[in-house]
């Protein structure tokens, strides 16, 4: 591939009377827009229904017809799921890109490529599979409005045949990915059995890849973290969303779309669930404010030029005291950046974001379960500390369709937080005199909201991002101000509690831990394991939320040696644990990477091994 | 207004204000706010039914001197207009009085207004423009008029944008224009536009006593009393509603034949429009266009409603939104069922 020019090995040989038996890696070089997403789609059901543990990642140019565009399938039977920066095969379906996508090839790799091209064996020591794809397009007799929609299926039906994928679970797959409708799953079918037929009559079996029937995938799903995320805010609850397009955020609103149905209000047929295309990220989390602010529930889904763009409201929500969700499917920055390469780049950013002494909610989900999850869970934890919170995914979650367990439906009941209705605030009133937005008589930072439309000659107040006082009247004394600001930052405290608890996995006698967070962890778990096999044993914790939980600092003081990996190029999660804990912290080895791909197990692992051998 | 009345829900006029005012003594704001106690004193409002909104500036400080029982929200500078399309999205049953400047809606909001016009949210916008930068101390805005002189920013060379122009372009159903000083117009004005279920703009004139009254400028208090071209006289006659009490007949006719114009409403609200020496029907958008048009190349400073149509349906209509508070649905209503969840992973299997 281009982006990666020098091969590194592949981690293991999984050989078997010299088979490699599901544990390997394909890479589909085609160009943007040529249709090729739907036979990479079918390859990547097909191993998952054949029960093959597999991960399929898109590196795509932000473009949308024409660039190169790189496809990668891995299939693990030791249920690894992280990018391999290598792969042993390649389907070479670009002109432009095929002559590196060819040299970054291992020797004994596999190439397939257009037999039209004439292009020679550029190399000695790979297998050659040709494809005649002008042939078989021809005798597949497709219309010329199809043939250039379905001509990839050429390779589909040459992997399928020289790996060993049964055609029935090709034509499964077709028809899921058509929605059940045959004739476009023929069309394409018919191709591809061409191919499958050439293939079989044509080509001797030089490589020892093969796929086998596994049972690894059972009961699980197939799914992206957009959906997960889209479909989490559904069952929280959500009733306005409000957005503006933006790569790598759109498909989340897409999926809140495809969902919407199931917010139909039982008893009245109208719609609990709008969405509103937004002029600009500013408009819409101004909706998300006053959506928040009426007590609905309020999300948006944007990335890093969005976020810059909402930090004027992020810090009105904050000091205002307003709930509201904001996705952030983090591509790669500064600026326009590389809109459509991961990264996880924006959460020093979002963790302050606002002018002034502003600090935000951060969740940082790792798989589609969490994306799920933190979904609904972030609707709850926004109202029960009204404030805005940010949950950091990322492209490569968002937009890459990961396993995942079939998600586990919300075991706690929407809780609203501290919302007085017209007869609590009486009450209120009775019990203590008098009632003001920002009084705090829990003592935990945390205080009464009533809602407009509350008939109560008292219900009302006046938000305001200026300076206010516990009645919420404008105030410009310094006492005033400064017990604010101490009642928000003791909220802050009670909140921290409030948040996903990090993952770990330790064990006291091991003195070298991982820290890290979100989608780093398929990488992380399979270099502990090639770690693990050098001899060095490591302690693992994932953290989930910012403000960092207590455990983090137990983490920190009971290891001799703390690798911090992350996909920025600042290593910023090192920089919030430095600023959160302020003592000698030179134990910690920030590892930052940022070159707007999945990190890699095995990047990881060198990393490391530079360091502890 | 006696002291001692009371409207229809009991309440007193002194029920409908909210804190003292921090503005310049005399500021045309204050009477603006002033118009709005009247006038939803006089409707008999539920005060727990409105949301009053604004922006930053001089005017948007105002929301916290009217309506003390109504929920409020001091937004960002130019940014009132998505908190309001949110908020109304939250809960479409509240009606909101939204007020913003000529700095707030004419420059740095101008995005937002226009694109919650073309939403059609259903709130009424109140510009309070006074064509200079108040709290900042007397920059030009962008209503200023051309040629206007400022004691340190010099002559303005740049032409005015004019806000009611914008409205009508952007697809408002309803546009007013009128005077601070003439409290009978803007309180018949606001009477219409709380009645409107889409969105209505009213750019009221409103001069800005310490940085922009100088005799000469247009929006001074000489210059607006010398000038107002008023299009019509307006009444508004409500079908079952006099003090709350009796239902009247819209069809009584206080003017003679031809020389009214009724425009109804929605609700069965009649604004009845006495032409005065102009002849402006203000259901024609070609019209009103011509008015604002004509008025600008001959410096004319006029007023009334001068664009009215029957409203589109409003966002949350497209988009069929129940029409209540959504934040207070039960979980029932909101959450879909554990089978809903596991047919939707059935999918992905």
């Amino acid at each position: 591939m281009v982006l990666e020019a020098v091969p590194q090995p592949t981690t293991q040989s999984n050989a078997t009377n010299g088979k490699i038996i599901n544990d390997f890696a394909f890479m589909v070089a085609t160009k943007n827009g040529s249709g090729s997403q739907t036979s990479n789609n079918v390859l990547v059901k097909s191993l998952f229904n054949m029960g093959i543990p597999v991960n399929g990642k898109n590196l795509f140019p932000s473009n949308i017809k024409g660039l190169p565009t790189w496809y990668t399938i891995r299939v693990s039977k030791d249920g690894y799921t992280g990018r391999r920066s290598t792969t042993e095969i390649a389907v070479t379906y670009n002109q432009d890109t095929a002559a590196e996508d060819i040299a970054n090839l291992p020797a004994g790799g596999v190439c397939i490529i257009p037999a039209d091209w004439k292009w020679g064996h550029s190399r000695e020591d790979i297998v050659w599979y040709e494809v005649p794809m002008k042939q078989i397009m021809k005798e597949a007799n497709v219309g010329s409005d199809f043939a250039k929609r379905v001509e990839n299926m050429t390779y589909v039906g040459v992997v399928a045949q020289m790996f060993n994928i049964p055609l029935d679970e090709i034509w499964k797959a077709l028809l899921e990915n058509f929605k059940g409708k045959e004739k476009p799953a023929k069309l394409n079918f018919d191709v591809v059995k061409l191919s499958y037929e050439y293939a079989k009559e044509n080509f001797a079996k030089q490589d020892p890849y093969w796929f086998e029937y596994d049972n690894q995938t059972t009961g699980k799903i197939l799914i992206t973290g957009n959906e997960a995320g889209a479909l989490g805010s559904i069952f929280g609850g959500v009733n306005v969303v409000a957005w503006y397009p933006i790569t790598p955020s759109t498909s989340l609103v897409d999926s809140v779309l495809d969902y919407q149905y199931l917010r139909k209000d039982p008893e009245t047929g109208k719609m609990t669930l709008v969405v509103v295309q937004a002029e600009d990220e500013l408009a819409a989390i101004g909706m998300l404010v006053g959506a928040g602010f009426s007590g609905a529930r309020a999300m948006t889904a944007t990335s890093g030029p969005g976020i810059s763009l909402m930090a004027e409201f992020s810090g009105l929500a904050y000091y205002a005291e307003i709930p509201c969700v904001i996705w952030d499917i983090t591509r790669m920055g500064p600026s326009t950046g590389l809109p459509t390469r991961t990264s996880q780049g924006d959460l020093l950013f979002t963790h302050v974001l606002g002018h002034g002494d502003t600090r935000q909610l951060c969740l940082l989900p790792a798989t589609p379960e969490e994306a799920f999850e933190f979904g609904w869970r972030s609707f709850d934890i926004a109202d029960k500390a009204q404030m805005p919170i940010f949950i950091l995914s990322d492209l490569d979650l968002g937009m890459n369709n990961w396993m995942s367990e079939p998600f586990t439906y919300p075991d706690e009941p929407i809780q609203r937080g501290k919302v007085l209705d017209a007869e609590q605030l009486e009450g209120f009133i009775k019990e203590h005199g008098k009632w003001g937005r920002y009084m705090d008589v829990d003592g935990d930072g945390i205080t009464y909201r009533t809602l407009p439309g509350t008939d109560h000659p008292m219900a009302a107040y006046f938000a305001r991002g200026t300076g206010h006082n516990e009645l919420a009247a404008y105030s410009e004394r310094t006492d005033d101000w400064v017990n604010n600001m101490n009642r928000l930052r003791k909220k802050y405290q009670t909140v921290r509690e409030m948040l996903p608890k990090p993952i770990s996995d330790i064990d006291p006698v091991k003195k070298v831990g991982i820290l890290s967070f979100g989608t780093n962890d398929p990488a992380i778990e399979e270099a502990r394991d090639l770690l693990e096999k050098q001899g060095i044993a490591t302690n693992y914790m994932r953290v989930r939320a910012l403000p960092l939980a207590k455990e983090v600092t137990e983490f920190i003081n009971t290891h001799e040696r703390i690798y911090i990996p992350e996909n920025n190029f600042d290593g910023q999660l090192y920089q919030i644990i430095c600023l959160d804990h302020p003592q000698d912290l030179t134990h910690l080895k920030s590892l930052p990477l940022g070159d707007g791909l999945p990190m890699t197990a095995q990047w990881l692992f060198n990393k490391i091994m530079a360091v502890e051998k | 207004m006696g002291k001692g009345k009371v409207n229809s829900l009991g309440l007193s006029r002194e029920e409908y204000k909210g804190r003292p005012s921090t503005l310049c003594p005399g500021c045309g704001h204050d009477s603006i706010s002033n118009q709005i106690i009247s006038t939803t004193f006089d409707m008999g409002i539920e005060q727990h039914k409105i949301l009053k909104m604004s922006g930053i500036g001089c005017s948007s400080k105002t929301p916290a001197y009217f309506l003390g029982r109504s929920h409020g929200f001091n937004a960002l500078h130019g940014r009132m207009p998505s908190v309001a399309t949110g908020a109304l999205m939250g809960n479409p049953a509240m009606r909101c009085v939204a007020v913003s400047g000529d700095g707030d809606t004419g420059s740095i909001g101008m995005g937002q207004f226009k694109h919650a016009i073309r939403r059609n949210i259903p709130f009424v916008y109140i510009i309070e423009n006074n064509g200079v930068y108040g709290l900042t101390k007397g920059q030009f805005s962008a209503t200023s008029e051309e040629g206007q002189e400022l004691k340190y920013y010099g002559r303005n060379d740049l032409p005015a944008i004019d806000l009611a122009l914008e409205a009508i372009i952007a697809g408002a159903t309803f546009v007013a224009r009128s005077f601070s000083g003439d409290s009978k117009q803007v309180q018949s004005l606001l009477q219409a536009a709380m009645r409107h279920q889409g969105i209505s703009v009213i750019d009221i004139i409103s001069p800005c006593v310490t940085f922009n009254n100088e005799p000469q400028s247009h929006k001074s208090y000489d210059y607006g009393k010398e000038h107002q071209i008023s299009l019509h006289e307006i009444q508004v006659v409500a079908p079952y509603f006099v003090d709350g009490k009796e239902e009247i007949t819209v069809e009584s006719d206080a003017y003679e034949q031809g020389e009214t114009i009724n425009v109804d409403m929605h609700d069965g609200t009649i604004i009845r429009l006495k032409k005065l020496d102009r002849d402006h029907d203000p259901r024609s958008r070609i019209q009103a266009i011509n008015v604002l048009e004509q008025s600008l190349r001959e410096q004319l400073f006029i007023t009334g409603l001068i664009y009215y149509e029957e409203p589109r349906p409003t966002l949350a209509q497209l988009e069929d939104v129940y029409e209540g508070p959504l934040g207070t649905l039960p979980e029932s209503r909101v959450r879909p069922s554990a089978q809903a969840l596991a047919d939707v992973m059935a999918k992905f299997k």
